[in-house]
């Protein structure tokens, strides 16, 4: 327990410090996953409401199977990104293994399906909601997606945070596609579990407070904004 | 549409971050845990990088690893230390030519108790067979790292089948050197570790090296460029100007100076 | 325009809707012609509401059809409207709501903006134009569909059981509109369970009970002497599914 007094301890050091070294894992931290957030929520987004809305043949398995994939472990999800973009591999060309991009494609795949099924679910029940009567004004399914999204904005602020929370925290995709190499592919999860395997135990513990306190200044911001908006438009 | 700027603008923004690198020349060495996370590379690289304006990134992870990681040709440089597997790997053709680099030494570490009794000993083999008649918990690699070869190879060597005796005190913990010291310190077990991990190692715990000396934790590590017949992409001349650079005095000389408190921890036997 | 005669008269041919083997809506003959203001009136469960969204076409009937047999019959989508028993509205202004549904339609520019002004204007809702649609009251939102519904001048226009929810005062004004807007030329087509609403409003009535359609009069007619027992003891208060 020595070591959790210490974190702390450490963590405020690493704050008031504004160690260049730190300020640059963080950085590439919130880009990386930001930027895979970006991408998820352009993909996830329209397809979880065109699922919610579209009839089709195999809706209802392919909705469970994206239930399923929330559950991808990183690791998986990160050995198949590395099988694909190595050298040797059919993606191998692009050079993209080891550089942050590949980073950002591996969280991608992630957190997609989490975006996609949440959404999903949220248009479900808006369109229980409204499609009588969207559909009584002369709205078709394809339509009324923008619409909807854009009036269940709220809950899908929450569900973008979900999103870039299992990015932030992930480390297992991001180790392997990255490589975790000093000052280039090095994230607050890796830096984490680097100075474990390093025996550095309070400082692993600090650097994970003040990720924490990252995930936390994310959310609140996120909370402020839906807070003033929804004060001013019910 | 919509989806497709927010796509391309995701993607800016992870190409931002690997934009920085990409006017400067870099090449990528495939090395073990055991150096990156004792800190030599940290001390090393910006050395010649001034020098030679060549960016190094270092991939560290498990020996094993990292030797199949450069068959499939995703770093330029290998370096790692189990000399009978880069052999292999130069005569299968996928590197062009071993050199020798430096060395440092293996270490029999356990609990301060030492309930096998094997402190002071230079004989590693007999160590270790005190360890499993004791039958004390012993904490390894098990992740087909240079470190676990040479585990198993001194098991073999003391005529210990872990594998059907192992049972209930051998723990294969699969993970690189950090870790497993990690696992060790909690269990209060034996283990085996370099030299230069376990002195820059911070959560040592109850442990302490016991045995040490013995010419056989003699532990090797060689540089090998990949081969730009298996793999053009390689970058033959800037991975070549880093194996040139580690092997020459300079380079011999900067590892020398490499101290972690107050101890050298690899000793630089390149042959010119 | 639109609230010429152009989709109307709406026919109903043994018009049935069952769903896991329950009919609903038993074999229902009818046509609904331009001009008066029909209410469907019944029991609740009697199966009103089902029959309106058959008529609007939100719900197609398991057996028999429905068909608009006027000569733009193939724009009858775009020549009705809907209110429903609670508002449905986005989370915009009131005016964008009605904005909302303007823009759907394939309205835009000068038009768009007078139909805006006139509809809120009409519906008494103007100094509410700018807030929130949903802060708005009960009888509040239910003008705003109203106003919704107006702006696109529709030849026909549905109304579920529009005052249900609303307190005397609300369910006044409410007719009130409703009573305009079959003023300016749009066919009323609405459901009730409420006999005084009823004898205000209807100059026609279908009465249901049980999915049929049990007796169709005009209004007096109705009311003053039914023609089945049924109608009888609904108008009684006896009358319990």
């Amino acid at each position: 327990m020595v070591v959790v007094a210490n974190a702390f301890g450490e963590a405020l050091h690493l704050l008031t410090s504004f160690d260049a070294e730190l300020m640059g894992i963080i950085g590439l931290s919130l880009q990386v996953s930001l930027g895979a957030l970006v991408v998820a929520a352009a993909i996830g987004l329209p397809f979880g409401a065109a699922l919610a809305l579209y009839e089709f043949p195999g809706r209802r398995p392919i909705a469970v199977f994206l239930n399923a994939l929330m559950g991808l472990p990183p690791v998986v999800v990160g050995l198949f990104v590395y099988l694909a973009l190595s050298r040797a591999g059919p993606f191998g060309f692009f050079e993209l293994l080891f550089t942050p991009t590949a980073m950002v494609i591996a969280q991608t795949i992630l957190i997609t399906p989490i975006i996609a099924a949440l959404t999903r679910q949220l248009t479900e029940d808006l369109w229980r909601e409204y499609g009588e009567q969207l559909r009584s004004l002369g709205s078709g399914a394809g339509r009324a997606i923008p619409t909807l999204l854009w009036d269940g904005r709220y809950a899908l602020v929450t569900v973008l945070l979900a999103g870039l929370g299992r990015a932030m925290a992930e480390v297992g995709a991001v180790i392997i596609v990255g490589g975790n190499i000093a000052g280039y592919t090095r994230v607050m999860t890796t830096t984490i579990a680097l100075e474990t395997s390093k025996g550095n135990l309070s400082l692993a513990l600090g650097l994970g407070i003040v990720l924490m306190l990252l995930a936390l200044i994310v959310t609140a911001a996120a909370y402020l904004v839906r807070e003033t908006a929804v004060r001013q438009l019910g | 549409m919509k989806a497709i700027r927010l796509i391309l603008a995701g993607l800016a923004l992870a190409a931002g971050a690997n934009a920085g690198l990409a006017a400067e020349r870099t090449i990528r060495i495939a090395s073990t845990t055991s150096t990156e996370n004792s800190g030599l590379f940290k001390h090393i690289l910006p050395a010649f990088e001034k020098t030679s304006g060549i960016r190094v990134q270092v991939v560290a992870v498990g020996t094993g690893q990292a030797i199949r990681l450069a068959q499939r040709g995703d770093a330029d440089v290998l370096l790692v230390h189990h000399k009978p597997s880069e052999v292999t790997f130069v005569r299968e053709g996928f590197g062009v030519e071993r050199f020798d680099v430096m060395y440092n030494d293996f270490v029999l570490i356990g609990p301060k108790g030492d309930p096998a009794k094997i402190r002071g000993g230079r004989d590693v083999t007999a160590a270790l067979r005190k360890i499993a008649k004791a039958r004390a918990v012993f904490a390894s690699r098990g992740d087909d790292s240079g470190t676990h070869k040479k585990e198993l190879g001194l098991w073999r060597a003391a005529k210990v089948d872990v594998k059907t005796t192992g049972g209930q005190w051998y723990r294969e913990t699969g993970s690189g050197m950090g870790a497993a010291l990690n696992t060790a310190s909690g269990l209060n077990a034996y283990i085996l570790s370099d030299r230069a991990t376990w002195v820059a190692f911070k959560n040592k715990g109850n442990l302490a090296v016991l045995v040490e000396g013995d010419r056989r934790l003699f532990n090797q590590y060689g540089v090998i460029l990949v081969n730009p017949k298996k793999h053009p992409h390689v970058k033959v001349k800037d991975g070549n100007a880093f194996i040139t650079w580690l092997t020459s005095t300079e380079g011999q000389k900067t590892i020398a100076a490499f101290k972690v408190k107050g101890r050298q921890l690899f000793f630089p036997n390149a042959k010119r | 325009m639109a609230t010429n005669n152009g989709i109307q008269p709406l026919h109903l041919e043994q018009v049935s809707y069952a769903v896991r083997g329950r009919t609903l809506i038993d074999a229902i003959d009818a046509t609904i012609t331009a001009g008066e203001r029909t209410i469907i009136l019944g029991p609740n469960g009697a199966g009103k509401s089902l029959l309106l969204r058959l008529c609007h076409g939100l719900i197609a009937p398991t057996g028999g059809r429905v068909a608009w047999g006027g000569p733009f019959a193939r724009e009858a989508r775009k020549r009705q409207a809907m209110v429903f028993q609670r508002p449905v509205m986005l989370r915009r202004s009131a005016a964008a709501n009605i904005d909302y549904a303007l823009g759907l339609r394939g309205f835009s520019g000068a038009d768009r903006k007078a139909r805006l002004a006139e509809a809120l204007r009409n519906t008494g809702l103007a100094e509410l134009a700018g807030r929130p649609a949903r802060v708005l009251s009960g009888g509040e939102q239910q003008r705003l569909a109203l106003a919704r519904a107006w702006a696109l001048e529709p030849e026909v226009l549905f109304l579920d059981e529009p005052t249900a929810n609303l307190d005397p005062a609300a369910s006044r004004e409410v007719e009130r509109i409703i009573g305009a807007i079959h003023a300016s030329g749009t066919k009323i087509v609405m459901t009730s369970h409420d006999l005084g609403q009823a004898r205000r409003l209807a100059d026609e009535v279908l009465f249901l009970h049980g999915g049929r359609l049990v007796e169709r009069s005009p209004a007096e007619a109705f009311f003053e002497r039914p023609r089945t027992d049924t109608a009888d003891a609904f108008m009684r208060g006896e009358l319990y599914w």
